[in-house]
């Protein structure tokens, strides 16, 4: 069972959120592909509109498939609801927005995707929102980064790709001494290794592209609200706690204290900034997490068994993953994730550039793309890819060096990775002189 | 009272039209009546929607008694210059109404009572876990308010989990409020009474899988209300638990609007 739900999170996976439909008794989900529903009279459309009853308007704003993925991935989280968006950088413009406007800041780990880097660095500022970047283990630079204007901390359960573990509970308790709240960047842990409410985080944001739905085929975000932040005490929320002249003058933190995040951020987010979810997507993610209990298990142990290897080879400087006794946060990733901290990694190889750029073209069975969490195995070399836009400077306060190579470790039988892993760096070896 | 009391209005605070008082239940606040609100604030009524002392934005101590909310409702009434009013209440709500309609004579036009049941007794197990542990009594409120269906399946609103948030909006209450509730639904022994002076229509909803109040223990109250009978409607929503307003707000909805009309 996890705190919110007498059910664990294998059953929530198959089931939350889903009743076979009264018509045909689908036990799937159906795959609702329309934009738009029938109102059986007037009253009842205007009655939708104006929120006094339940159901679907357009599938801007909502749709049936994506629902059953909303409160899905809210069960597994423990969240009172979520919405579906159209990629995990949707999830994260649309938390920021609905939090804050021109003038308000953002206090967040400098440990962060580099596509959560951009928007915080060079896009939101445009729109008058600033970012001060933290190292995310450091409690008293969090501390010192908080100014009057602040509206939100946020980080990464799994700090990509230099796998910093955030101490959530630290964080959360730094942000709600300040009246803020805390969102969590959860894409690399997952529900099933970590429930970031459950040690006081407020808002929890997965790029559903990964571990969620697994399979690699449909990009989509899910933005979950935990209920448990107080906008009202706060009262730094004015987008929550005042009349919203664009919705019937609604205030959304009386219509609802627990769910006055999710209500603004459809009714306004969805609405104007339009980056919803296709039911499609929405779908083939559900398949996906039907099976991420079983996955997520298999992900980790054949994560560790690469871990090991890669720390034991001559040829590897250095090994990043929390899941080995070395690492900075080894006894944080314990607590917070026992069963595991995922299967993203990255490894300094000896020979920098030139061995990096030998080792991922040796590979044949780890894909070279721009990926993370797919069930098969992945490799990428961030420097030249997705944090090409970072100068060397900052990429060494991210953790990440010239030779460094992330792994997304699949779900392969771990002897046909390591021999892969073998070649590669062999391959490594001769490219930096040495004999392998 | 005006100082100390929320009163949610469904966004219509100028509405004008016959008054309909929603009250809510144990542990909670306005906004589980929310939809059912905004629906009759446009359509003709004026709503209020309080926060009894204590809970969600007012303030004060919780009261200790059934009779003593229903003074304190009355109170709140006269102070808002109301002189008839529909009342509808949930659960403790439900009884705080029924109190309040035997008090106030004909100033109550109708009462609808929603997952209700007179006396209404509670687990002391429940008692005791509100007092000393109330994560736990929040699990066993939601195990017993709860359809099956809806601890785990489709939610009434698109993309949010009505059990979630019945655990958030009952954690936001303050030390000892839940606990001070069930003592007073518990200790509540004059419902009986009340319901035989109860003389306007009187609405009885209740959830055919309801284990906080089973509608099978609805009798005595039935016979109490019932000596006109046309006076008394009682409405069994399938398929649905306690949890009556967050399962299935829009059959609530069409049942309340439905009775109301007849009146």
């Amino acid at each position: 069972m996890t705190d919110t739900s007498r059910f664990g999170p294998a059953t929530l996976g198959l089931h939350a959120g889903q009743s076979p439909d009264a018509e045909f008794g689908s036990r799937a989900t159906p795959i609702h592909f329309t934009t738009s529903y029938v109102f059986p009279d007037c009253d009842t459309a205007a009655a939708r509109f104006d929120l006094a009853r339940t159901g679907h308007v357009y599938s801007r704003i909502s749709n049936p498939t994506n629902a059953v993925l909303e409160e899905r991935i809210a069960a597994l989280e423990g969240g009172v609801g979520a919405i579906a968006v159209a990629s995990g950088q949707a999830a994260l413009h649309l938390a920021i927005t609905t939090l804050m406007g021109a003038g308000g800041h953002v206090v967040a780990s400098r440990a962060l995707y580099g596509g959560s880097h951009n928007l915080l660095t060079y896009t939101l500022p445009r729109f008058g929102i600033t970012t001060s970047f933290v190292d995310p283990a450091d409690p008293a630079a969090w501390r010192a980064a908080l100014r009057p204007e602040t509206r939100l901390l946020f980080g990464e359960t799994l700090g990509n790709p230099g796998l910093d573990v955030l101490d959530i509970p630290t964080v959360a308790t730094i942000a709600h001494d300040a009246g803020l709240p805390l969102l969590v960047d959860s894409t690399l842990s997952s529900p099933a290794l970590l429930r970031p409410i459950e040690h006081g985080a407020d808002l929890v944001m997965h790029s559903a592209t990964k571990f969620l739905g697994g399979h690699g085929v449909a990009v989509g975000g899910l933005l979950i609200d935990g209920g448990t932040f107080d906008w009202q005490a706060s009262g730094r929320f004015p987008t929550l706690t005042e009349p919203y002249e664009g919705f019937h003058d609604m205030v959304f933190a009386d219509e609802s204290p627990v769910a006055a995040f999710l209500l603004r951020a459809r009714r306004e987010g969805l609405r104007d900034f339009g980056a919803c979810l296709s039911p499609m997507n929405a779908f083939q993610i559900l398949q996906g997490i039907e099976t991420l209990s079983l996955r997520m298990a298999r992900h980790v142990a054949n994560a560790r068994t690469v871990a090991e290897h890669l720390a034991a080879h001559e040829g590897v400087v250095s090994v990043a993953y929390p899941g080995l006794p070395g690492h900075r946060d080894h006894a944080l990733a314990a607590r917070l994730m026992p069963q595991g901290c995922g299967s993203v990694m990255s490894f300094e190889l000896d020979g920098g550039r030139q061995a990096g750029r030998a080792f991922i073209e040796a590979l044949r069975l780890f894909s070279h793309l721009a990926n993370v969490g797919d069930a098969k195995s992945l490799v990428i070399h961030p420097a030249s890819t997705t944090h090409f836009r970072m100068s060397a400077e900052e990429l060494a306060r991210a953790g990440i060096g010239e030779g460094t190579v992330r792994l997304s470790v699949g779900l392969e039988d771990p002897a046909d990775l390591l021999a892969d892993l073998d070649r590669g760096l062999a391959a490594a070896a001769r490219a930096a002189g040495r004999t392998a | 009272m005006s100082g100390t009391a929320h009163i949610y209005r469904a966004g219509r605070p100028d509405a004008e039209g016959p008054v309909v008082v929603f009250v809510h239940g144990a542990g909670h606040d306005h906004s589980v009546w929310n939809l059912p609100a905004r629906y009759l604030a446009r359509h003709g009524y004026r709503v209020l929607a309080p926060d009894l002392p204590g809970h969600g934005q007012s303030a004060g101590p919780p009261l200790p008694s059934v009779e003593a909310m229903a003074r304190w409702l009355l109170a709140l009434l006269a102070e808002q210059g109301i002189a008839q009013a529909t009342l509808a209440g949930h659960s403790m709500g439900s009884l705080i109404a029924l109190e309040a309609a035997a008090q106030a004579g004909a100033a109550v036009e109708g009462l609808a009572l929603i997952g209700t049941g007179v006396p209404m007794p509670v687990a002391p197990a429940l008692i005791d876990a509100a007092r000393d542990n109330r994560a736990k009594a929040h699990a066993m409120i939601n195990q017993w308010s709860f359809s099956p269906g809806a601890l785990i399946g489709r939610g009434a609103v698109p993309g949010q989990l009505a059990p979630v948030g019945n655990l958030r909006l009952m954690a936001r209450q303050a030390e000892g409020v839940l606990h001070a509730d069930l003592l007073a639904c518990d200790a509540y022994q004059g419902g009986l009474e009340a319901a035989a002076r109860v003389t306007c229509p009187v609405l009885i909803v209740c959830g055919q899988r309801d284990q906080m109040t089973p509608p099978r223990n609805l009798g005595s109250l039935g016979d109490a209300l019932s000596r006109d009978a046309s006076r008394l409607m009682i409405h069994t929503l399938d398929a649905c638990g306690h949890a009556i307003m967050a399962e299935q707000p829009d059959a609530l909805t069409d049942t309340l609007v439905h009775w109301r009309s007849s009146f």
